[in-house]
């Protein structure tokens, strides 16, 4: 366990492919450019479906899975969890009215008042203990299914996450792009190495998937997920998978929820604007 | 086959014996070596080591990712053994924002480790 370390080269910082003083809008225009070039036969709109959106190989198997999709008996109960009131009486409902239109592309957002990015996640607990009920556990199980209901509610529209122009907000937007392009991890490597630098190339057996769209399937319900769970459920929300991903690199991975995920969700979904909400789905 | 290399190797040795001497010396470091490249081999391939295969095509390995280039023809792209192996060592000192591991700087492999697993890969 000594092994695992968490060095983050500041060597790495220097060489970020955006300017310092880039805007999150200039940062977005070139993130999806550098994508539709890599890229050009994936259509713009497709690069939501990860991996599958430039292998045609695995996609094959993959549409197989999404016509009778695992995590549908999980958005049923997302659902049944969703409507029961809770012991005040209340329920989700009260605190997410516009749940019928769709929610999940507004998530992250920058909460001004209380200087925070707030995940759709940390919203759901919030409900929950606002309202005398005992938070879900992070990362699997009932937060990954209401998550799941309230994308499944959300899907066709399109990720709209906005940066306020806010000192602690842009700080936040900056952090989460850090930790997307900063070694780490006794391999030292970046989330861009594998998903920026060298998607559709292969580590392993496994193709990277491209870092654009990476959040819009998510909560996922994952094959080698379901593999490790005793009953199981493959679902997990992007912290889990982060989590995963870091320790990849021998890195000591943060906790779910935790300052450091949230700014990166935020970055790493605001990359993702315009796309569509597909979660949740279906992965290897 | 096998017989006439050996009848060769004894031949070789037994002129090394009676003329000279330092002919033993090289014999027996090409004896080791073999070990060492199998050494070499080994922590090349072991995922918890080197786990080069996943990033590169490696002859006699399987499920090889293609992140960097296939390693073949190592002396002819490395006239310079040590310039191979400082490349293994650490291949930030080429390119700085390179995805390759810092094996010797991240103590990934050892020292020794880096000569076994270089030993082999300039067999390649
Ligand atoms: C060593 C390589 C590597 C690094 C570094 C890495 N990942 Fe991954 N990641 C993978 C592999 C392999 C997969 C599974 C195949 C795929 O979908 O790309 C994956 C999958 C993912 C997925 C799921 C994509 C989907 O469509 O289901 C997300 C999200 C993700 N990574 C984010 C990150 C983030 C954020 C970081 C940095 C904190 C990171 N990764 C660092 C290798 C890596
Ligand atoms: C995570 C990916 C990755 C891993 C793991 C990795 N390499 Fe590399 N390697 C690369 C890349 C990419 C290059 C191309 C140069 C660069 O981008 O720095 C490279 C270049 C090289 C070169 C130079 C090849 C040339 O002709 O210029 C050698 C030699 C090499 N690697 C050996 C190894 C050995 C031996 C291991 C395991 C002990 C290993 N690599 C592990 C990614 C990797």
């Amino acid at each position: 366990m000594n092994r695992i370390t968490n060095i983050v080269s500041a060597a790495m910082l220097v060489i970020t492919p955006f300017a310092a003083q880039a805007t999150p809008e200039q940062d977005l225009q070139e993130f999806r450019e550098h994508f539709f070039n890599k890229f050009p036969d994936t259509p713009k709109d497709d690069f939501i479906n990860g991996v599958y959106s430039i292998d045609p190989a695995s996609r094959e198997q993959w549409e197989a899975f999404e016509e009778f999709p695992s995590y549908e008996i999980f958005v049923d109960k997302g659902e049944e969890l969703f409507n029961k009131p809770f012991a005040n009486g209340k329920s989700f409902v009260d605190c997410f009215p516009d749940y019928k239109k769709g929610i999940r592309q507004n998530y992250p957002y920058f909460d001004t008042k209380t200087d925070e990015v707030v995940t759709l996640e940390g919203a759901i607990n919030k409900c929950l203990t606002d309202n005398g009920e005992k938070p879900y556990q992070y990362k699997t199980g009932n937060i990954a299914y209401v998550s799941a209901y309230l994308a499944y509610q959300s899907r066709g529209n399109n990720f709209n996450v906005k940066v306020p122009n806010d000192p602690q907000a842009m700080a936040a937007y900056n952090r989460g792009k850090k930790h997307f392009y900063a070694k780490r991890g006794q391999l030292n490597m970046a989330c861009a190495d594998c998903h920026f630098y060298y998607p559709g190339s292969k580590i392993r057996a496994d193709i990277l998937s491209p870092a654009l769209g990476h959040p819009t399937g998510f909560p996922v319900y994952r094959n080698k997920w379901a593999g490790a769970s005793a009953s199981g459920d493959g679902m997990g929300t992007l912290h889990r998978r982060y989590g995963g991903c870091n320790k990849q690199v021998r890195a000591k991975p943060f906790k779910p929820q935790s300052d450091e995920y949230k700014a990166l969700e935020y970055f790493h979904t605001y990359m993702s604007n315009g796309l569509e909400v597909n979660g949740p789905s279906q992965r290897k | 086959m096998r017989q006439t290399a050996l009848f060769i190797k004894t031949s070789v040795s037994v002129a090394a014996l009676t003329g000279c001497l330092s002919m033993i010396t090289p014999l027996i470091a090409s004896a080791a070596d073999a070990a060492d490249i199998a050494k070499g081999k080994e922590l090349a391939f072991d995922r918890k080591k080197g786990n080069c295969l996943a990033c590169h095509m490696i002859e006699g390995g399987t499920l090889a990712g293609n992140i960097g280039p296939p390693l073949v023809a190592m002396k002819a792209r490395f006239p310079d053994y040590e310039k191979m192996k400082a490349q293994i060592a650490d291949p930030r000192i080429k390119n700085p924002n390179t995805i390759m591991v810092p094996f010797g700087p991240h103590k990934v492999l050892s020292a020794q480790e880096i000569e076994l697993v270089s030993q082999f890969v300039y067999t390649l």
